[in-house]
């Protein structure tokens, strides 16, 4: 288990971060002075009841949003001191994604959606491994066909490989079971752990359901927009 | 960190996947519709007028015509030399040939080698044998007469004639010279005689009448600077004719046909846009999440936009590229379909149309694809966690400013007239205001008629006003589709029939002029004896206008350089004591019959070229004798109508006692063509002018003209048809959703069909009673106020737009949702 002892050592650091939001009802703080920092290589997981702040949390971990105070360090990059284009630099070298709802591009075959943070990268060799990472999440036959001829797990293991094709440092995951059943949301969390630890990259997750989020290092509780409390497990290595 | 991507590659990329996916297909076909409609119909106007300026051109035997009384300076030849421009020298005046004992007065023309520039002359070895085309011209010694000539002489070819102090033989029969006019200088049949023989007759002296033409001829570019450098040089004497003033007949035609031309390929053009507009919309909607996608993944902002701007050039080259060649097989299979009508074939396109595909894809995509997809590409990553996370809204002034300034730029270069661009873009924006405000108040209006039906239609009618911008969107996009198809109809029925009213099969197709007084009424006989109907003689008396206000000519000075010939050379007089039909009194009064005073009517133009008005007093000069007569109303004269008409007319009372000619014009049917040449021979005196070859000119414009207008007319339907496949695919996600909703709430497939074809059919009825409404305006400011024609209310086409919009709109609606609603629920929610 690692723990990290101050933001210097840490792959991600959260200092104080509020969010409010401007509604008809007035300003409203959604997340309110939430700091914590998680090592490189360390597995977290965010829980907490809809409408607590796990996903407001969430993208400004990852630098899709700017808080309204407090800052985000991730990998050594202070996000706060850069613009949009230069948080999305950071993206693209070191962060990875997997969301509830797949995201993945209708248009695009499972092979190309793989393919396409490799080209945004400019990578040349983007076909070579996005097959192999296709491969990797056992959907190389699979690699011709359009979302829409996949299944949700399928569409989620198209996800999973785009987020480690780049071999992300950090990777985050936004309710990666939330689609799909239990057999299936099972089966993509096995593999989600086993790339995760292939790959060493730090991994956020948040979700709902508490199993899961014990299966990681430490599990942050939030609650109307604070972190409630935190607890640490020792690593289920079983999978 | 690895290095950057090329926006180039990666657009291509996408471009191709989204391509290969079916995303892109109908922002592509309506771009590629647009751009077919706007080359076929640019490359076959393109060819269909080098084909009517050739016409007009064979007309003048020439490109540019100058008319002299006197031999040109040099200078002017060595201009038209360095332009690189053809010449010819055409050199004429009256002459009276002799054939032994007989003799007839002739315009006798000597033709220097070329001639004719342009068209044609058709010659035949006998008298009454059909005349071939030639390229020769009378060899020196040798003459070549027209037929009518040969009547009055009696002769036939290889005949010996004498003209001035030379002997010519006649070698041919002249059949047709393109530049026959029918002007009164050139009343007496043509001799024609090579240019080296002139001076052997002897004829050139000083004092005698010779008119002297220059013809140029050449690339159409080297024409018109060649004008433009000479018109300032030349001397007020001189007149220099150009095609497009060759003969008012053709003018008008091409004038009219013209500016609908434009007109159409505007409209085509201003429908694809909205086309393109509409499937930019929904291109943009459904690719929001990949923009947010692709900023999550690392793309950065400048990076994303120059991808989007990669992507809408490659697409206007593709898009632009294909429609020119479709566009180009399109105008080759049409100009094929009608190839018997058209008679002979066209000439070869220029380029200007490939310029104007690609200017105009990049036109229509900068202007109304681009803001909608400037707008997807400020989408914000935080979108890939909360879908309601929407780009910011474009400042509204630019996005409108790029698509106004868009269409503004194709309007102008379309018509090459910035009044008339200015003209079209207000009524369009006014168009576009008023059936938004009446789509909106029609859209609103329907919650009331919701209780009216069953449940389909329930649903339908909530449809139509929950979507509210949406249907008011598609009711103005349908609605102006319809409205223009409507337009159309009605502005080409009322063209045709103007046309073929100013052009009837029994046009009048011989002038008799030169006629006594007492030849009138044998003349009259002997042609009803021949089954031709003889409409009543018209006077003329010659004349010269000496004063104007008891102001001497001589001594007065003209703004007008054309008033200033008018006041020097003859005038031809008539008098009639009622205005004829081809004729209309703009300011004063017709004088009533049996009016003792001297009064006389002006022609519109020649009053104000000669500047003036009612009340001046004109004081005239005929043969010796004065004449004074006071100004009392001034005329409008359709000078196309094929009848004899007059500048000046004035009161019998005035001119009848003066010595005068009659002329009339006459139909003469085929088969009865030999009256001709008996009033020949027994009326000498009398000189019948064929009228046939200039009419069968005029007829072949028009044809031309017509055919062109069916061309456009197809295609602004293409273009109108995109449209409609736009707007009803905009919708087509939103519709899938909730049809496979309603479905799994139990509603049966026909219930939701019902449903379905109830908005359709209700937009579609909107969209026509307003296209209708809006034709109707159109079509009556479009007759009165562009093309001169007396408007009428059109019963059939008014019926016509409202059961049109709903049939074409709802069944093209129910044939688009059909797959949509056929899908089984459950692939279209999971995909959601």
């Amino acid at each position: 288990m690692k723990t990290p002892d101050s933001h210097d050592t840490a792959a991600l650091s959260a200092e104080r971060l509020v969010k409010r939001v401007d509604g008809p009802g007035g300003t409203l703080t959604i997340l309110d002075d939430v700091s914590f920092n998680v090592a490189p290589g360390e597995t977290v997981s965010i829980v907490g009841a809809s409408g607590a702040g796990k996903s407001t949390l969430l993208g400004l971990l990852a630098g899709l949003d700017v808080p309204s105070d407090g800052r985000v360090v991730l990998e050594t990059h202070d996000l706060g001191a850069l613009d949009e284009d230069g948080r999305a630099a950071v993206r693209a070298d070191h962060v990875g994604f997997v969301f509830q709802s797949f995201h993945l591009v209708p248009s695009l075959t499972a092979l190309e959606n793989v393919m396409l943070p490799l080209e945004l990268a400019g990578r040349d060799d983007a076909r070579q491994r996005a097959l192999e990472t296709l491969d990797a999440v056992g959907l190389g036959q699979r690699s011709g066909h359009y979302p829409r001829q996949l299944s949700g797990g399928e569409k989620q293991r198209v996800a999973i490989a785009r987020a480690f094709v780049i071999e992300p440092r950090v990777l985050f995951a936004d309710e990666p079971t939330g689609n799909l059943d239990q057999a299936t949301g099972e089966h993509i969390i096995e593999l989600l752990f086993e790339l995760n630890r292939d790959h060493a990259a730090t991994l956020v997750l948040v979700t709902h359901d508490l199993e899961l989020a014990r299966r990681c290092d430490r599990v942050l509780h939030m609650a109307a927009g604070r972190i409630e409390r935190e607890e640490r497990h020792e690593r289920d290595t079983a999978a | 960190m690895n290095r950057r991507p090329g926006a180039v590659r990666l657009a291509a990329r996408l471009l191709a996947r989204d391509w290969r996916s079916g995303e892109l297909l109908v922002l592509t076909a309506a771009l590629v519709t647009a751009v077919t409609a706007l080359t076929a119909v640019g490359f076959l106007t393109d060819r269909v007028g080098q084909a009517v300026a050739e016409r007009a051109a064979e007309s003048l035997a020439a490109d540019l015509r100058l008319r002299a009384g006197d031999r040109l300076p040099e200078s002017h030849l060595e201009l038209a030399a360095s332009h690189g421009l053809e010449t010819a020298r055409l050199t004429s005046m009256p002459s009276v040939v002799f054939a032994g004992e007989t003799s007839a007065l002739s315009a006798l023309t000597a033709a220097s080698d070329g001639y004719p520039l342009r068209g044609n002359l058709e010659v035949a070895t006998r008298l009454g044998e059909l005349g071939v085309v030639t390229d020769a011209l009378p060899a020196p010694g040798e003459a070549w007469a027209a037929p009518g000539l040969l009547a009055r002489l009696g002769v036939d070819s290889g005949a010996e004639v004498e003209i001035g102090e030379a002997r010519f033989t006649l070698t041919r029969v002249l059949t047709l010279r393109p530049d026959e006019g029918f002007n009164f200088v050139d009343l007496a049949p043509t001799l024609l005689i090579n240019d080296a023989d002139l001076a052997a007759t002897g004829l050139i002296r000083p004092g005698s009448r010779v008119t002297w033409r220059q013809l140029f001829a050449g690339d159409r570019a080297d024409v018109s600077r060649f004008k433009a450098e000479l018109e300032p040089l030349l001397d007020p004497a001189e007149r220099l004719r150009d095609i497009e003033d060759a003969s008012p007949q053709v003018q008008a035609a091409m004038d009219r046909s013209g500016r609908f031309l434009n007109l159409a390929s505007l409209v085509s053009v201003l429908l694809a846009a909205i086309a393109v507009a509409m499937s930019a919309r929904r291109y943009a909607l459904r690719h929001r999440d990949r923009v947010a996608l692709m900023k999550c993944l690392g793309a950065q902002q400048v990076f994303v936009r120059r991808v989007n701007r990669v992507q809408v050039l490659l697409l206007a080259l593709v898009g632009g590229v294909v429609g020119i060649v479709l566009g180009y097989f399109a105008q080759l299979a049409l100009a094929w379909l009608v190839r018997d009508f058209i008679g002979q074939s066209l000439p070869p396109p220029g380029i200007a149309p490939v310029w104007l595909g690609l200017v105009t894809a990049a036109c229509i995509l900068g202007g109304f694809a681009l803001p909608d997809l400037a707008r997807m590409g400020r989408t914000p990553p935080l979108r890939v966690l909360r879908a309601d996370v929407e780009p910011p809204r474009l400042r509204h002034g630019l996005a409108y400013l790029a698509a106004i300034a868009a269409l503004v730029a194709l309007l102008t270069w379309l018509v090459r007239d910035i009044g008339l661009a200015a003209a079209v873009f207000a009524g369009a924006a006014v168009t576009f205001a008023l059936l938004g405000v009446a789509g909106w108040v029609m859209v609103r209006a329907t919650r009331h008629f919701r209780g009216a039906g069953g449940a389909g239609w329930r649903f339908g009618l909530a449809n139509l006003s929950r979507r509210g911008a949406e249907s008011v969107a598609q009711v103005v996009a349908f609605g102006l589709g319809i409205m223009v198809l409507l337009v159309l109809s009605l502005v080409r029925n009322d063209l045709m029939d103007s046309w073929q009213a100013s052009l009837p099969e029994d046009a009048p197709n011989r002038f008799m002029i030169n006629v006594q007084q007492y030849e009138v009424e044998p003349i009259r006989a002997l042609l009803d004896s021949r089954g031709v109907t003889v409409p009543p003689f018209v006077p003329m008396v010659r004349a010269r206008l000496t004063a104007i206000n008891d102001q001497a000519i001589g001594a007065m000075t003209f703004e007008h350089p054309e008033g200033e010939r008018w006041a020097r050379r003859e005038a031809n007089l008539t008098w009639s004591d009622r205005p004829q039909d081809s004729n209309t009194v703009l300011e004063g009064e017709f004088w009533s019959p049996g009016t003792t005073t001297n009064e006389v009517s002006v022609e519109q133009e020649f009053a104000s070229e000669l500047g003036v008005g009612i009340g001046d007093t004109l004081a005239f000069d005929i043969a010796g004798e004065p004449l004074q007569a006071t100004i009392t109303s001034i005329r409008e004269v359709a000078w196309d109508s094929f009848q004899p008409n007059f500048f000046m007319v004035l009161t019998p009372a005035a001119l009848a006692g003066y010595p005068g000619t009659w002329i009339n014009s006459v139909h003469l049917p085929p088969g009865a063509e030999d009256a001709t040449l008996e009033v020949m021979r027994q009326f000498p005196s009398v000189s019948v002018i064929d009228l046939d070859a200039i009419l069968a000119q005029v007829r072949s414009v028009m044809d031309r003209a017509a055919f062109a207008v069916q061309a456009v007319f197809a295609f602004t339907l293409l273009a109108g048809l995109a449209v409609l496949w736009a707007a009803v695919q905009s919708t087509r996600d939103a519709r899938a959703f909730e049809s496979a909703m309603l479905r799994t709430l139990g509603a049966s497939r026909r219930r939701v069909l019902a449903g379905v074809a109830s908005e359709f059919f209700a937009i579609g009825l909107l969209a026509g009673v307003l296209a209708t409404a809006g034709a109707t305006l159109a079509g009556y400011l479009l007759a009165t106020r562009v093309y001169d024609l007396e408007y009428r209310f059109n019963l059939a086409l008014t019926l016509a737009g409202p059961i049109l919009g709903m049939l074409f709109v709802g069944i093209a609606g129910l044939l688009a949702t059909r797959r949509v609603i056929g899908t089984p629920p459950i692939r279209v929610l999971r995909a959601a």
